[in-house]
């Protein structure tokens, strides 16, 4: 019933942005042909409609990347000064900035993310992270490595990025390598690869010297191409814990230095004492945003069995006035899943869930008819064994389950194989502390979640991977190792 | 006529305490150099015993991690107080396994126990020098801190086996981690001796525990584990049998931390243990922790 308070719909217009018929691959400076001339649709998944045709990069393209980045490195990027590569970050940063509404535009149109979070979120960041690292270039030694002699680059670097943050993906992989002095061969993910290519022409437009940065759009075997290529010094992966086992089971017996972000499991705990309308914003925006197309989600709240009934009325309040729709209505909270095969996987998951005997609740919400699409889900009567407890989701669908006392929501956060992230909300800092220091997890949101920042470390513990990535520590990655004792 | 020394029945060092192999199996250690001769009959651990080694360190995690690095400090400078109690036989043992004149073998104690001592003063330090607070763009208390990964499988190197061994095994524990040690399969004397050790100093059980035997049977075990966080494979360079790419590769299915051994491409050499080590080894073994608070009034 209307209430005359609905939104009008204010749509962002696609016109900033210019989309080609078809793309080629980004090789030594140039958009280059695949060599076998495969190529593939990317859709827009808000309504299933295909945007371009992508090249499919061969293992032969691969090659080629490899071996444009290995001369850059060798040749122009190794040799230069910190401080002149650190220009040409600098110089990238700029250009994002300036194109932001452009890239915002296409990120949304691609990867189907309400555009208030790819303008507001994605894109600010990563420009952030260039202009951090860009600042890095020329201030290597002091990044405290601990290593012997003179900080130095590792050479060519493999990247292979996630659907869910395209473009922050590839600047969080992109920008500490190229600072340290490395060249790169990025790959992509196969369903949101418009914004990487996007990116080719800013590198272009920065006059980044040609073999610097190479993209090759591609899928699986494409990826498979680049991190078992024999060229290739160090592999950076963010994806699934499975891809991740494939590529380490790969690099072993190799020199070739591995870092991984992978899945998670987080758990968003909130305690008695918490804010409650501040915790539950926190449990929305830890598992709605992005349609919970995040490894750091806080897809599992565990809420202090004494507030759990309040806490559960409150956030289904909430998720009562969250948009579900057209993610270029700025008004829209809520997109589209990425893709029909992501859209059946959470499906899958959510049957087995009710399956397992948990109790599944969704706002109600008018879908669109075209597209993929999930509505805000949460499942109650949840215990840990269950599917919807223990494996990542990956879209916006919630587990609720119950803890008494401190410890169990310790033990409880900590029994998944993963590691990621975790929130505590709670009024006593003694306690935040306390639950912080126990928490096998990389990153601790304290009365917050989801909060990202170019200075601020970001990894896993466990099965979630090994590394950071983002600050002091995530420049290790790329940087010599020094003495091997 | 001659005293009859008494033998000694070397056993393995499992959650504070020296139990036989469950396999009831030994085999003959012999000295190294031209004329090698009886040493020892060492237990030959199994992989139960690598087991049950993993589930005592399990076990002090918590109490070992959850410590004060301030108390950490005090009881690994401790271990160095009682090895220089045991120079001489430590002396005895390295001379006998490697082999080497009675000199060279007080340099290499000499430097076993610095090396431990330089470790000692690590645990309180760690946090300053590899943590830090991150000037992120918003109201937020955001600190990085470093935290032990939690159980690390060590090759101990299989020629230094006391300087290479201590080596190895402070770096590990200095933050907070426990370790499950794979003795140099033929120098395991030097390493059993530390065990009594640790015994006898303030190192909780579990937090070191050390199994003699073969290493090309031991080490997939150990690699293999799905409750091992990390395994260190330095000791498979000149180990008989042991492919360090066939461990890395199993150490994958539960994305372990894996520090390779020394050597470029696939070779694997065992590194020169005298110099003064950098963090790199520490650093292998931490995890980075990320807290954000938020900031207002």
């Amino acid at each position: 019933m209307p209430t005359g308070f609905e939104y009008a719909p204010a749509p962002e217009s696609p016109a900033v942005v210019d989309i080609a018929s078809s793309y080629g691959l980004f090789i030594g400076g140039d958009f280059v042909d695949p060599s076998d001339g495969a190529s593939f649709k990317t859709l827009n998944p808000a309504t299933g409609e295909a945007l371009s045709d992508v090249s499919e990069g061969s293992a032969a393209d691969v090659d080629a990347a490899v071996r444009a980045a290995r001369r850059a490195y060798d040749r122009v990027w190794g040799p230069m000064s910190g401080a002149e590569r650190g220009k040409y970050l600098f110089r990238i940063a700029r250009i994002l900035q300036e194109r932001a509404r452009e890239f915002a535009v296409l990120e949304t149109l691609d990867n189907g993310k309400p555009i208030k979070e790819s303008r507001d979120v994605d894109i600010p960041l990563a420009a952030a992270h260039f202009f951090y690292h860009a600042g890095w270039a020329d201030k290597l030694e002091y990044a405290g490595l601990g290593n012997a002699g003179k900080p130095a680059p590792l050479g060519v670097i493999g990247q292979v990025i996630p659907w869910n943050f395209p473009l922050l993906m590839l600047s969080w992989k992109i920008a500490p390598a190229l600072a340290a002095g490395n060249t790169v061969v990025l790959k992509p993910a196969e369903t949101t690869p418009l914004t990487a290519l996007l990116f080719a022409q800013v590198c272009q437009q920065a006059d980044l010297p040609p073999g610097v940065v190479n993209i090759v759009t591609g899928a699986g075997e494409t990826g498979h191409a680049l991190s078992s290529h024999p060229d290739i010094d160090k592999i950076a992966f963010t994806g699934s814990t499975d891809v991740g086992k494939q590529i380490a089971r790969s690099v072993a017996g190799t020199r070739k230095r591995l870092t991984l972000e992978l899945g998670g499991k987080g758990a968003n705990i909130v305690y008695d004492d918490a804010a409650l309308d501040q915790a539950v914003e926190g449990i929305v925006s830890g598992i709605y945003f992005n349609q919970g197309h995040v490894c750091c989600a806080g897809s599992r709240l565990l809420v202090q069995e004494s507030i759990a009934d309040d806490v559960i009325a409150r956030l289904k309040r909430r998720l009562g006035t969250l948009r579900v729709g057209d993610p270029m209505d700025k008004n829209t909270d809520v997109g589209a899943i990425n893709s029909a095969e992501q859209l059946a996987r959470i499906t899958a998951l959510v049957e087995a869930g009710e399956a397992e005997g948990a109790t599944r609740w969704s706002p109600p919400c008018d879908l669109p008819d075209r597209g993929y699409w999930f509505a805000p889900t949460v499942f109650t009567n949840v215990s840990q064994a269950h599917r919807v407890a223990q494996e990542e989701i990956f879209g916006p669908v919630l587990s609720v389950l119950t803890f008494r006392t401190p410890a169990e929501a310790v033990a409880k956060a900590n029994n998944t194989p993963y590691g990621l992230s975790a929130g505590i909300w709670s009024d006593k800092g003694s306690r935040v502390l306390w639950t912080a220091d126990r928490l096998r997890a990389g990153v601790v949101w304290a009365n917050s979640f989801n909060k990202f920042d170019p200075t601020s470390p970001f990894g896993g513990y466990k099965e979630s991977g090994y590394g950071r990535e983002g600050g002091r520590h995530g420049l290790e990655a790329y940087v010599a190792a020094g003495s091997e004792d | 006529m001659a005293r009859v020394d008494v033998r000694k029945t070397y056993k393995l060092y499992i959650g504070g305490k020296f139990p036989r192999s469950e396999s009831g199996r030994s085999y003959e250690v012999v000295s190294q150099g031209r004329s090698p001769a009886f040493l020892a009959n060492a237990a030959q651990g199994s992989r139960k015993d690598v087991r049950d080694a993993v589930v005592a360190a399990r076990g002090a995690v918590a109490g070992w991690s959850g410590a004060t690095a301030y108390n950490r400090g005090q009881v690994l400078y401790r271990v160095a107080e009682v090895a220089e109690g045991r120079r001489d036989q430590f002396v005895a043992d390295v001379a006998a396994a490697e082999g080497v004149t009675r000199p060279r073998a007080e340099r290499l104690v000499d430097a076993a126990i610095d090396r431990w001592v330089w470790y000692a003063g690590w645990p309180d330090k760690l946090a300053q020098v590899l943590g830090n607070l991150n000037p992120v763009a918003g109201p937020y208390l955001n600190i990085s801190a470093p935290e032990p990964t939690g159980v690390v499988g060590i090759l101990a190197p299989q020629r230094s086996s006391l300087l290479g061994l201590i080596s190895v095994i402070a770096p590990a524990i200095v933050s907070g981690n426990t370790v499950v040690v794979l003795a140099s399969e033929e120098r395991p004397l030097p390493a059993i001796t530390l065990s009594e050790v640790l015994a006898t100093s303030d190192v909780p059980g579990g937090v070191v525990n050390i199994i003699t035997g073969r290493t090309a049977e031991l080490a997939p075990w150990l690699a293999s584990h799905q409750d091992v966080n990390a395994i260190d494979l330095t000791g498979a360079a000149f180990a008989q049998g042991v492919d360090w790419a066939a461990l890395e590769a199993s150490a994958a299915d539960s994305v372990k931390r894996v520090l390779r051994p020394a050597g470029t491409g696939t070779d694997a050499i065992e590194p020169d243990f005298t110099p003064t080590p950098s963090l790199r080894r520490v650093r292998a073994f931490l995890e980075t922790k990320t807290v954000w608070h938020p900031k207002g009034t």
